[in-house]
């Protein structure tokens, strides 16, 4: 098989955005948002046509039992030296084209359910008109999906970085996409600079890694003669491995580098459910999956340390989540947990074996497709909850299951996903992670069942807050706008993704995807499954007996017990204020200013002084030239005077 | 292809406009002239990879060597030309912003012919300089460039024009006080009895070679000499006032391709007829002042006010990387450097565009006083966060493939002195999101603070003509790098073939 259409995959998209955003303030709204959806759609389909020709058309190489990898095309770009060369290519491996699957299929629902999102904001929210740029928001998102499509196919670690800064800034322009509002530009810039304060590493880290391996590729096994060079300086895989890793950990949102997330939500609802939970911030895990076999190799040690890392996150951002009024910061604080489960499933990995010791691999990957999915849904549903509400607080919220049945049971089954019900799309990939985790420690596994209680709580208190309790329509409907259901444009993507999250669970996941390529049953291990249902079914039942009622005392009571708790997980334990000392106190305070005072007084100073002295030593000199005659005369009479003097003295 | 025809039309524009009798004519004889240097520029660009697919790989790559004629018998100085690849993208660089500046002070008031006469002449020192192999013309050319700069800034500048300019001037000449004693040096202790470039290398090339002491004595001279216009740490306070002060097509002339006669003579001259000094003390003193200009530009980017202080200082850090990347002494670091004066100078360039004319419009370059512009002038908003995108380097911009090769190829050195430079240096990267978002979310984006800013109109087609245009170009660059590269390649490899 040849997929010689591939480079269209790429191509559409940037196309799409190229049109749209040299003539698209030119064209009618609805024209421009369907040039992006149709094209966006010929995407999906070729994404779909290549997974099916690669995964059962093709198939397994008959000899090695693995699905090949194929290098559609692979250009030079950039020639550094005669070993490393920045090549652009197209690689297809099973997590890229799985990649491929989900974040076209995300993409195209949400340019679907954009073109009813963005209509209908604009209505409810009486935008002023500049603001509305639905031509420059299909734009963007074309732009997005050319790069992080660019970035899942990168046949080496310099073209994903390249696409990785791309996403970077798509995601920055669509987080300040409603530029006049100063939170949405704070957010953007704070979204793009912790990013790139990550990538600063992971550059660094590429640099680690070519200087000594002599190529960007991920593939290593060209090279056997690399054991030996790396045999003297062992501390160099491990130290550029890990510093690539903080690149992705600043993309996939891992504490401490997460703060940038739960702002970011202050992009449009669509973008949220495409970048900030679907797609680009599962980023940092396709990379370490990506150099998941030289992880394996040559830093088990190191990759453990991710999986501590992100077992902390997994907690931390599932403490913060359980009490957000902001249900857009709620789910994207569940993001974070949800990705930190992906890498800890990475991080416990330590052989490259099916069963033992590397099943995490396989768990880390099924849980990224299966959450992109269920976290895609659960966030359009709020944005049509929130495009309807008007608002992003919970306050403006309750017993919309009579107003908004469809939203309701998709939001529903969203929450029964990501909880980890069966048989629902969640259960099954957290399954897998938390048997990974046993394998790794008991500890570990029990600690990351804790947290999926955790989620089963906060999801549901999120859920029973925006649909059940107290309606705030019906305590005042006479001033108050009444709630209705979303327009089909925007329910029809719900329903897809709803069924998707119902259903995708049951794949044979790794039959796809698994730690050495070969196939792999999945098998449930009923102690793990037993254990981890009841704990979720303890966490839905904490948050039904406190959030379901009309009033909810409970909640209440606990909040006032322990203010102080309460409030700094409201804060967020103030990282964010810590990040704000550091960049505002240390660097602005005791760099930038300091120096900025340098160079103005000091260093300008010193040439100013120098100019200055010699001005004055030129106006010392000047009144000897006076062009005076008589004063030339004294001066000159003088002189002669002293000299006869002087000679006669020494005769 | 005789190269002296870029000497020979900026002359004849010079004739043209003193002949020229109302602002259409002069308008037409500089947007001709540019246009015909421009398009020569391009044909060079082709003659020049045509003609070296005839050589053999290995030769010096100096092509369309001009018969050298005699100019100063007694002293041996000849008028004798050359380009390389190096040259040839200076020389397509210096085209783009000249055609994109002339373009860009199409509305310039008072004294239009003045002022284009002015700056006809300084692009006839920058292309002199570009193709000249023969050092004291070379250097003649630079001070040819730098006069004109005065009475750009003095005359048609703003704000402290007066003092700007005598201080750009004074320093800069400062600087050629140095180069003048380096170039007399090299030539007395070369005894080569030449001034030429290609001559004094290949007599100096084995057992003529100068005696490393003496080129320990003059490679400082020379490479701050250079330096300083090279705004290289601490010789680098000109650069805020003067660009501050500049016109518009000035500030672009200047900062695009001034600047870069820096990193070019300290290439070519200082560290090609001196290689023993680059193995030497100082440049590591340089690396260290490099270094210092790549972090301290950044950050005093970040707390300044006026937008050209800002990009000013953006230069410092960014021009800082070309002499780094010089420092570096990898081959790959060299090629970096060069892209990176191109790319700077096309950035830059578009940057100042942007800015000259949102103060133009808006009479304030005070960042605290503008706001939302991205509503109001949409086109120029546009340009500016492209400018800036660009400038913090991102892909698909030339700022990116610059930076990236400047990086990898600095990693190549293995010393962990280098090496420490090296991730300093990368830290830049952080620091310049950091002032650009600052600027680009402050002066585009949230509300109008200003009423009167409501007023503001957005381009008029001359400038759309500059934007676009230099847009194209930094994406161009940015996206198709390889062909940029691999002549400024074909070009460094000779030279660091006799450096190391």
């Amino acid at each position: 098989m040849e997929y010689n259409y591939a480079f269209l995959i790429l191509l559409l998209p940037f196309l799409s955005f190229l049109v749209l955003g040299l003539v698209g303030m030119k064209m009618k709204r609805p024209v421009a948002a369907l040039i992006g959806t149709v094209l966006m759609g010929c995407v999906f389909a070729m994404s779909v046509y290549t997974a099916y020709e690669y995964f059962f058309a093709v198939g397994r190489d008959a000899s090695t039992g693995m699905y090949p990898t194929v290098t559609v095309f692979n250009f030079t770009w950039l020639k550094f030296t005669e070993l490393l060369t920045f090549n652009i290519g197209f690689r297809l491996s099973p997590i890229s084209v799985l990649m491929l699957i989900v974040i076209t299929t995300v993409s195209f629902m949400v340019h679907i359910y954009s073109f009813g999102y963005m209509a209908e904001r604009d209505e409810n929210y009486k935008v002023e008109e500049y603001e509305k740029g639905m031509q420059r928001f299909y734009a963007y998102l074309s732009l997005f999906t050319m790069s992080m499509l660019g970035l899942v196919v990168a046949t080496n670690i310099f073209q994903m970085y390249l696409f990785w800064e791309l996403v970077g800034v798509c995601s920055y322009l669509l987080i300040g996409f409603y530029y006049p509002k100063h939170a949405a530009v704070h957010a953007s810039k704070k979204a793009f600079i912790v990013t790139r304060f990550a990538d600063l590493f992971f550059l660094i880290g590429i640099l680690f890694y070519s200087f000594y391996v002599g190529t960007f590729n991920y593939d290593l096994n060209a090279q056997p003669e690399l054991n030996s060079a790396l045999a003297g300086a062992a501390w160099v895989m491990p130290t550029a491995l890990f510093l690539m890793f903080i690149g992705g950990a600043g993309k996939s949102a891992m504490f401490p580098l997460h703060i940038w997330l739960p702002d970011a939500m202050e992009g449009p609802t669509p973008v949220s459910a495409l970048i900030h939970a679907a797609t680009m911030v599962v980023a940092g895990v396709y990379q370490v999956a990506s150099l998941f076999p030289i992880w394996v190799q040559y830093a088990p040690e190191t990759l453990h340390y991710v999986a501590y890392i992100a077992a902390f996150t997994a907690f931390y951002a599932a403490a913060v989540a359980c009490c957000q009024r902001d249900i857009k910061r709620g789910l994207a604080f569940s993001t974070i947990s949800q990705i930190a489960y992906m890498l800890v499933a990475l991080g416990v990995c330590f052989a490259v074996d099916n069963h033992h010791g590397g099943l995490g691999y396989m768990a880390g990957i099924f849980h990224l497709f299966t959450h992109a999915m269920f976290k895609a849904l659960l966030f359009l549903c709020s944005g049509a909850i929130i495009v309807i509400i008007g608002s992003n607080f919970k306050e403006y919220m309750g017993g919309l299951h009579k107003y908004m049945p469809i939203t309701n049971i998709c939001f529903l089954i969203g929450c029964l996903a990501i909880a980890g019900i069966p048989p629902f799309a969640g259960f099954w990939s957290k399954d897998e992670i938390i048997s990974a985790c046993f394998q790794f420690s008991p500890f570990m596994g029990w600690f990351m069942t804790v947290v999926a209680g955790m989620t089963a709580f906060y999801m549901f208190r999120l859920y029973y807050v925006i649909f059940w309790g107290q309606s705030y329509y019906e305590l005042d409907p006479e001033n108050r706008r009444k709630p209705q259901e979303v327009p089909f444009v925007m329910w029809g993507p719900l329903v897809f993704l709803a069924i998707i999250s119902c259903l995708c669970g049951l794949i044979p996941f790794g039959h796809f995807v698994s730690a050495t390529g070969q196939s792999y049953d999945i098998h449930i291990d009923m102690s793990v499954a037993t254990t981890s249902v009841i704990v979720a079914i303890i966490g839905i039942g904490l948050a039904t007996y406190m959030y379901a009622p009309k009033k909810t005392p409970l909640a209440d009571a606990l909040a006032k017990k322990m203010p102080k708790l309460h409030k700094a997980a409201l804060n967020r334990f103030y990282i964010d204020d810590a990040w704000q000392f550091f960049t505002h106190k240390i660097v602005f305070g005791l760099f930038s200013k300091p120096i900025a005072w340098f160079d103005r007084r000091v260093i300008d100073g010193t040439f100013n002084f120098m100019a200055w002295g010699a001005q004055e030593a030129g106006e010392t000199i000047r009144p000897w030239q006076s062009g005076d005659v008589r004063s030339y005369a004294i001066w000159f009479l003088t002189g002669t005077v002293a000299l006869t003097l002087c000679l006669l003295a020494l005769l | 292809m005789n190269l002296s025809i870029f000497v020979i039309v900026p002359l004849l524009m010079l004739l043209g406009l003193w002949l020229a009798r109302n602002d259409k004519q002069v308008r037409g004889v500089m947007v001709a002239g540019a246009s015909v240097l421009l398009a020569l520029s391009i044909y060079l660009v082709f003659a020049f990879l045509e003609a070296r697919e005839t050589m053999p790989a290995d030769q010096a790559p100096m092509l369309f060597t001009y018969p050298c004629v005699p100019w100063f018998e007694p002293l041996h100085i000849n008028y004798s030309l050359g380009v390389d690849g190096i040259s040839v993208v200076m020389i397509l660089l210096t085209s783009i912003i000249v055609f994109t500046g002339t373009f860009a002070s199409w509305q310039m008031e008072p004294m239009k012919k003045e002022y284009f006469l002015w700056f006809t002449l300084l692009s006839i020192g920058v292309y002199g300089f570009f193709i000249s192999i023969d050092m004291f013309t070379m250097f003649m050319f630079y001070e040819v460039a730098l006069i004109p700069m005065y009475l750009l800034i003095g005359v048609w500048g703003s704000g402290a024009k007066e003092y700007s300019a005598m201080k750009l001037t004074l320093m800069l000449m400062g600087g050629s006080a140095l180069l003048i004693i380096g170039i007399l040096g090299i030539y007395f202790y070369s005894g080569a009895q030449t001034f030429e470039i290609l001559d004094i290398a290949h007599h100096t090339n084995g057992a003529h070679a100068i005696p490393e002491s003496v080129q320990n004595v003059f490679f400082p001279l020379l490479f701050i000499g250079f330096g300083i216009l090279g705004a290289l740490f601490p010789f680098h306070t000109w650069s805020p006032d003067g660009h501050a002060s500049a016109p518009t097509a000035v500030s672009m002339l200047h900062a695009g391709v001034l600047m870069k006669l820096g990193g070019y003579g300290c290439f070519r001259i200082a560290m090609f007829l001196l290689p023993a000094a680059t193995h030497g003390f100082w440049i590591k003193v340089f690396l260290v002042l490099t270094t210092i200009s790549i972090v301290y530009g950044a950050l005093s980017a970040c707390v300044q006010t006026d937008l050209k202080y800002i990009n000013a200082y953006s230069s410092v850090s960014h021009c800082g990387m070309v002499l780094f990347a010089l420092c570096m002494m990898t081959e790959t670091a060299a090629t970096g450097a060069i892209l990176q004066m191109l790319s700077h100078g096309l950035m830059t360039a578009l940057f100042f565009a942007v800015i000259g004319m949102i103060y133009h419009q808006a009479g304030t370059r005070d960042v605290r006083y503008l706001g939302g512009l991205m509503k109001i002038i949409p086109f120029l908003s546009v340009g500016y966060a492209v400018a800036g995108l660009a400038n913090l380097g991102l892909p698909g911009f030339s700022g990116f493939v610059a930076e990236m090769t400047i990086f990898v190829g600095s990693f190549q050195n293995a010393d962990t002195f280098h090496r420490v430079c090296t991730i300093i240096a990368c830290t830049s990267i952080v620091v310049t999101a950091v002032y650009i978002l600052r600027c680009v979310g402050k002066i585009l984006y949230q509300k109008v603070p200003n009423p009167k800013l409501e007023k503001l109109h957005d381009a008029t087609w001359d400038e759309r003509i500059a934007v676009a245009g230099l847009i194209a170009c930094v994406a161009g660059l940015g996206m198709f790098p390889l062909w940029a590269e691999k002549i400024i390649m074909d070009a460094v490899g000779p030279i660091f073939s006799v450096i190391m």
